[in-house]
């Protein structure tokens, strides 16, 4: 499920983007460009990027979240105030490590939908990267492979009492995957998909609903209570 | 073989040749120069000491006994004065003492005085004022001008009457007839003999106790100016574990450098780098080689930024800088092999120091947990005691942890040190194990 350039559903989505390094600046700028991401703006700092946001009133926000002047998460403070102004904007953060009280403050504004948190290097998997964006940008939710990761590996309750295959579907639910998407990723009927996903929200004692945003929003409810 | 030659007035007076050897000369010069020395110095002391010299004639007065109010005047403004301006005569005037005693004294006398951490006239003060030397040398001056002088002066008279004792005989020659020498009346030269042997012999005798005297006060003197080695010590303990704090900060300081360097340069060059990768690797044909060759030059990039994330986390974790141990140390459980509950209970955070100290801490001694321990579960806890940071980590493993030379809880044992704080260790055989760090927070 490749998105080549030129075949994108992206539909000139309005991003502002926001990176003190140059040189990545002008490579993410490049890599969104190509999958047909308007690029209205890209700024190095969060000031920047407040300012920008207010001027230009774009659709999606992908934001470093360690930025001058204080290199610490300026861009995330940066993002979440954004999000409490406008709830319909996208934010994907970037991160160059996972921090679960950083995913959890981002996900925490506007409801979790429209968000992604994301660790930097995502960004090699040029492909992967610009999809997860553009499910973020059409109100989607995803959270970094790695968060889920330690998430399923604190072995607590209730987690502990999902099988292997669930944990599998609970990692690709947080990555934004649909149903579809998910049955085709790991090679299973999607009825075993939905089986799977009852199972996890009964698991992780939430009210079943079919909504895609809906189970995200479970997956994530727990993250945060994490 | 051996210098023999005394080097003080004692071991000469233990000599036969005390009476014909420099010596005697030696001491006279001291004991003329007494005078001096209680001159110069007396009065500036006794000018500062005047309110004191009132308040005694005050006390002295019993017709007039002072008012409470002029009596507390006296004794602070006196106390005062002499705080104030004693140093700038005490240091100058037990400078000279101690010169003094080298007339009569050869071994060595180092000023008990400490070098100035630096230099110029404020570090010069500053030191002065507040060494012990400096007022042990006020003291001086004041037994110079309140004992030695006395004491001198009755050895100086005992030396005049020898003097003119044995110079009978001259007085006589010069004078003709009827010199009275006290009781005695002498008019012819014969006659002068006997005094003078006499006379002679008081000289003789004074030199002795006039020796003894001198040696006594130099005694004092070098007693009192001595170089005290503990007190030197102590400064330089002081210096060391101030340097060594300085150090440790230093040390942090440099590791949130080495951080941001690598987030700033290797990291974001390698995440640049590994993007180019991946475009350059979409515009050419599916299946053809050199795309599969950039696939694998990426994955190794990939591979790269996993490792530098891994190692930058290590040298300083950013989490911690930002949120603190609230937010650090649950991460670090969850980083554990063990299933670790963590509970941080601070209203406020710690300084950046203290909260570095405890994160390494727990993270060494969750990380040994993992190692050794064969532990089921971890309890990490950290809370504020009476200004002390308080953390403890427990598990329930088979115990026998030792703080081990060169180990890594030496490390943690000697930063908490650092911080006037301690690491204790309760790991008996079959366990459990208990770590307890307490960080003092001013």
């Amino acid at each position: 499920m490749s998105v080549t350039p030129g075949d994108h559903p992206n539909g000139a989505v309005r991003t502002v983007l926001a990176e003190d390094g140059v040189l990545l600046r002008e490579g993410l700028s490049g890599l969104l460009e190509r999958f047909g991401f308007t690029v209205v703006e890209a700024v190095g700092d969060a000031a920047a990027l407040e300012e920008a946001v207010r001027r230009h009133d774009p659709a999606l926000v992908v934001t470093d979240i360690r930025m001058p002047p204080g290199f610490s998460d300026e861009g995330l403070r940066a993002a979440v105030r954004l999000r409490r102004e406008r709830p319909g904007l996208a934010v994907v953060a970037l991160s160059q490590y996972v921090e679960q009280s950083y995913a959890a403050d981002l996900l925490d504004s506007g409801g979790g939908a429209g968000v992604g948190y994301l660790l930097k290097e995502r960004v090699a998997d040029v492909e992967e990267f610009a999809a997860q964006l553009g499910r973020v940008a059409a109100g989607g939710t995803v959270v970094d492979p790695e968060v889920v990761r330690q998430l399923l590996r604190r072995r607590r309750d209730p987690l502990e009492r999902l099988s292997a295959r669930e944990r599998e579907v609970l990692a690709e639910i947080a990555e934004g995957h649909s149903n579809t998407a998910i049955a085709l990723r790991m090679h299973l009927s999607e009825a075993a998909v939905g089986k799977h996903i009852g199972n996890i929200l009964a698991k992780l004692d939430l009210p079943p609903d079919d909504g895609l945003n809906r189970r995200v929003m479970a997956v994530l409810a727990y993250l945060r209570s994490a | 073989m051996p210098d023999d030659r005394p080097r003080t007035l004692l071991q000469a007076m233990a000599r036969p040749g005390y009476l014909l050897s420099p010596w005697p000369l030696r001491a006279v010069l001291y004991g003329i120069t007494t005078p001096l020395s209680a001159l110069l110095w007396g009065i500036p002391l006794g000018l500062l000491g005047t309110p004191w010299l009132m308040l005694a004639a005050v006390i002295a007065d019993d017709a007039h006994s002072g008012s409470p109010g002029e009596i507390v005047f006296l004794v602070v403004f006196g106390a005062l004065l002499l705080a104030t301006a004693g140093p700038l005569v005490a240091v100058p005037g037990a400078a000279l003492e101690r010169l003094r005693v080298r007339l009569t004294d050869d071994r060595p006398f180092p000023t008990p005085h400490r070098e100035p951490r630096r230099p110029g006239l404020a570090a010069w003060f500053a030191t002065r004022y507040t060494e012990g030397a400096t007022w042990r040398g006020l003291a001086v001056l004041v037994v110079t001008a309140l004992l030695f002088l006395p004491i001198t002066g009755a050895v100086g008279l005992l030396l005049v009457l020898g003097a003119t004792m044995a110079g009978t005989p001259l007085l006589v020659f010069v004078y003709g007839d009827n010199v009275s020498l006290g009781p005695w009346e002498v008019s012819t030269l014969p006659e002068a003999w006997l005094p003078s042997l006499a006379g002679a012999a008081v000289l003789a005798v004074g030199a002795y106790i006039g020796g003894l005297a001198v040696a006594a006060q130099v005694e004092l003197v070098r007693f009192m100016q001595r170089d005290r080695g503990e007190e030197a010590l102590r400064a330089e303990l002081t210096e060391v574990t101030r340097s060594r704090a300085r150090l440790v900060d230093a040390f942090e300081a440099e590791r949130r450098r080495i951080e941001r360097d690598l987030h700033d340069g290797a990291q974001q060059r390698l995440v640049a780098l590994s993007m180019q990768l991946g475009l350059a690797r979409l515009d050419l044909p599916e299946g053809s080689p050199t795309r599969e060759r950039i696939a694998e030059a990426q994955e190794q990039a990939k591979r790269a930024l996993v490792e530098l994330r891994e190692l930058v986390h290590g040298i300083h974790p950013q989490v911690l800088t930002d949120r603190g141990l609230v937010a650090a140390l649950p991460e670090l459980a969850d980083r554990c092999a063990v299933p670790t509950e963590v509970v941080v209970e601070l209203d406020e955070r710690p300084p950046a120091h203290t909260e570095a100290t405890a994160y390494f801490a727990v993270a060494e001694a969750l990380a040994n947990t993992a190692k050794h321990s064969g532990a089921g579960s971890a309890r990490v806890n950290a809370r504020m005691e009476a200004r002390t940071l308080v953390v403890e980590v427990a598990d329930d493993g088979r115990g026998g942890a030792r703080v081990a030379e060169g180990g890594g809880l030496t490390g943690l044992a000697d930063r908490a040190a650092v911080a006037d704080g301690r690491i204790l260790l309760s790991s008996p055989p079959g366990g459990p194990t208990l770590l307890r760090l307490e960080l003092p927070c001013p």
